[in-house]
């Protein structure tokens, strides 16, 4: 008899029956000797740090102040990013003409709207409008149609980091499912050339591409033209990220069963119909996941375009640091650079997460 | 039996037939029209190649034109020439005048130590923190889950200047942070004790490789006895034995031929010891503590994936938890592992490169940078020195594709 009870495995015990908060954690933290060391270095190294973090970071910080001489308390000395909170969200960006800014990050944030959640008023129309947003910003921030002409060296800070994110994802997209496609192709010259491409990109770091791009773009055009800066460093991101993106979406390509291929030819669509209307949307569904990724270290690799001398949010937050006013104040300046690049990433992180789930409809 | 002939002889008849037709659709005349796919294709790819040609033809002869107008000198010269600059940190030391190309040496292998330092310590962070992060032990796991998704959110680039900025702000020489007396930590570097090698030490490598002889004489003769008759042989702990021991003996039998020359404050800066550079630090403390955020993910994706059931039919076969983990959990993890693994430690290895933000000479400091601002030779500068990453890239691919290809599932 006991032998069987052994067998059957124990269920769990009634509600109320439940232990108590304070037995949860004593079998979580101490339930065997190991834990109980681990817990009790871990509580210790809590104990010894946080409090002076913290002191240093909320409780004797200083928040306001014209210069560094005014933080006296021995804490951070916040009150440099109040005092350079607009060279930090545009850069050099002439100050009466900051509402080109707001209005472009509005819209931007409009646009975005329109393409990531599906149940928006006047869908179809809030999409034409996002292909077009490119077009509207680039006329809004640099100028034209009776706007007042601003030159691209004036741009930085946040506004720098998201052109160049939000260029690099939009070229990279289109460019990564062209590439992936032709490194799929049956044709010899064109999978070659695509998988020349895509392979000498990822095998080379981004910082030397964008010193090709500012040193070498300038000597392959025609001689007596010249090339914006931050235009060569846009031509070179985009173009590095389009090869991680071609890898990401031939993993999506790779993944379809080759009877979708099969099927789409026997319903006599041609390459692109049947890529276009069976394949890709299956592919892209499917490595969703992976493109946001791309973006994300997208995103954190526009901070490389401070080694080839623009101004984006860290070349800013450098500029600071050795600004004579604010002198040394690297970690605070560090701290909240790295707490707009977390939240910006967290942020596409949890996203792609949702909609991993919210597209998990199991097939 | 009959049936069976029978059947055979038509499935090889249908083969027949499919080889014919085959043979007949490839003899088929093209037709010159725009609905045949393969003159399409043709027709394309003789498209692209032109252009891509043209193209290339058309950039060549701007960039030819444009060397000529700015009077830069083309070809690879230059190479050596003297350089006329000096390094803060050099593993191999070069008479005066040190040329280019020697420069090029000096940044490749700086660039290789702090990637060499930075896979070792990233995989064993990585391994910590994934194993951490899967723990019953709340704080343990929470500890792992903020690391994570504090640190891989952040820019590799500013960690570097963040750390940089940290140490550069330490006491200097006179206040330096003590750490146990035997190194020392101020604002110019890390002061670490030196190893003295004494006469005698070539006998403790020579005793260190013949227990490495003896452990592979040790595996064989286990693994043939294992074959014969089934019997296990604890070959781990009795490496681990010998190795101790030969190196031990090997070392007092040569009148412990090593000692430590530790730093000694004098005057304004450390007299004996070895100094790790800020810069070095630095770039390695980032580089360590970003990649090692992914490694732990890959480590906790890997151990995940492979099914609890796997773990209980081990066990139901008679396997204890040592051979559980070594036999059938480790090597379905290792073979979800290895391919992300290689990517993250080329993504490390690349990353070193933004070591030019801070100053620490590596490849793309010294020759990408110094050398390029020097003699203006952009194209040459900047292909050697993608070349070599490339190169970095592709031997790497090589030997983890050798590596996976020998774990990969045997399919039969």
């Amino acid at each position: 008899m006991s032998a069987i009870q052994e067998l059957i495995p124990a269920s769990a015990p009634p509600d109320s029956m439940r232990e108590g908060i304070f037995s949860v954690m004593r079998k979580r933290l101490f339930g065997t000797l190991g834990d109980s060391l681990v817990s009790l270095a871990i509580i210790y190294l809590l104990i010894r740090y946080m409090p002076p973090l913290l002191d240093w970071m909320i409780f004797s910080a200083d928040w306001v102040g014209s210069s560094r001489n005014d933080c006296t308390s021995g804490g951070a000395c916040w009150a440099v990013i109040g005092a350079r909170f607009k060279q930090f969200l545009f850069g050099f960006y002439p100050v009466d003409q900051a509402w080109r800014v707001w209005l472009t990050e509005g819209l931007l944030v409009l646009a975005l709207a329109y393409c990531l959640v599906d149940k928006m008023p006047f869908r179809r129309q809030g999409l034409i409008f996002a292909c077009f947003y490119p077009l509207i910003a680039a006329i809004l921030l640099a100028g034209g149609l009776g706007l007042e002409g601003v030159p691209t060296s004036r741009w930085g800070g946040l506004l720098l980091t998201l052109v160049c994110g939000v260029v690099g994802i939009a070229v990279s997209l289109p460019l990564g499912i062209l590439l992936a496609l032709g490194r799929r192709s049956h044709l010899p010259a064109i999978s070659t050339l695509c998988v020349i491409f895509i392979e000498f990109v990822r095998g080379v770091p981004l910082i030397t591409i964008l010193f090709m791009a500012s040193v070498m773009l300038p000597l392959f055009l025609p001689p007596g033209t010249t090339m914006d800066q931050m235009l060569r460093a846009l031509v070179g991101i985009s173009l590095f990220a389009s090869a991680y993106m071609a890898e990401v979406i031939r993993g999506g390509l790779q993944s379809i069963p080759k009877g979708q291929y099969e099927a789409a030819d026997a319903l006599g669509l041609g390459y692109w119909q049947s890529m276009r209307m069976i394949i890709l949307p299956q592919a892209l569904k499917i490595v969703i996941p992976g493109i946001v990724n791309t973006f994300i270290s997208l995103f954190k690799d526009t901070s490389l375009v401070l080694i080839i001398g623009l101004y984006d949010l860290l070349g800013i937050a450098n500029a600071t640091i050795t600004d004579t006013k604010w002198i040394g104040l690297s970690n605070e300046v560090y701290v909240f650079t790295a707490l707009i690049y977390w939240i910006f990433c967290f942020g596409m992180s949890r996203y792609s997460l949702w909609l991993e789930s919210k597209l998990h409809t199991g097939h | 039996m009959e049936f069976g002939n029978g059947f055979r002889k038509l499935l090889s008849t249908i083969e027949e037939e499919i080889v014919v037709n085959q043979e007949l659709t490839a003899k088929v005349h093209m037709r010159f029209s725009l609905y045949d796919t393969r003159l399409r294709g043709i027709v394309a790819q003789v498209l692209i190649i032109g252009l891509v040609g043209g193209f290339a033809a058309y950039i060549i002869s701007n960039t030819a034109t444009n060397l000529l107008d700015r009077g830069i000198s083309t070809g690879l010269g230059f190479i050596s020439a003297p350089s006329g600059y000096d390094v803060s940190q050099s593993l191999v030391f070069f008479p005066e005048p040190v040329t280019h190309g020697q420069m090029f040496i000096v940044g490749l292998l700086n660039t290789l130590l702090v990637a060499g330092f930075g896979v070792v310590l990233a995989t064993i962070l990585g391994l910590v923190m994934g194993v951490m992060r899967m723990s019953t032990n709340w704080l343990a796991a929470g500890v792992a889950y903020v690391y994570v998704d504090c640190l891989r959110n952040i820019p590799v680039l500013l960690q570097i200047l963040f750390w940089y900025g940290v140490l550069l702000a330490l006491p200097g020489v006179r206040q330096s942070i003590d750490l146990l007396g035997l190194a020392q930590l101020n604002n110019r570097g890390l002061f670490l004790p030196a190893p003295v090698f004494g006469a005698g030490f070539s006998l403790v490598v020579i005793a260190f490789f013949a227990a490495i002889a003896a452990i592979a004489a040790l595996f064989y003769w286990a693994k043939k006895r294992q074959r014969l008759s089934g019997k296990t042989f604890p070959v781990f702990s009795t490496s681990l034995v010998i190795l101790c021991v030969f190196v031990l003996v090997g070392y007092f039998i040569a009148g412990r031929p090593l000692s430590w020359n530790l730093p000694v404050q004098k005057g304004f800066g450390f007299a004996g010891g070895m100094v790790v550079s800020p810069e070095f630090t630095a770039l390695l403390s980032a580089l360590v503590l970003y990649t090692g955020t992914y490694i732990a993910e890959i480590f906790r994706s890997a151990i995940q994936s492979v099914s609890a059931g796997q773990k209980e039919a081990a066990a139901a076969l008679g396997l204890g938890p040592n051979q559980i983990m070594k036999l059938v959990l480790i090597p379905q993890a290792l073979r979800v592992a290895v391919p992300q693994l290689t990517s993250q430690y080329l993504n490390l290895t690349k990353n070193s490169s933004l070591a030019v933000a801070i100053g620490y000479p590596d490849l793309v400091a010294t020759f990408g940078g110094t050398t390029l601002n020097q003699t203006g030779q952009a194209v040459e500068v900047i292909a050697i020195t993608m070349g070599v990453y490339l190169g970095i890239s592709l031997i790497t691919s090589m030997i983890m594709n050798w590596f996976n290809a020998r774990i990969a599932l045997k399919e039969r």
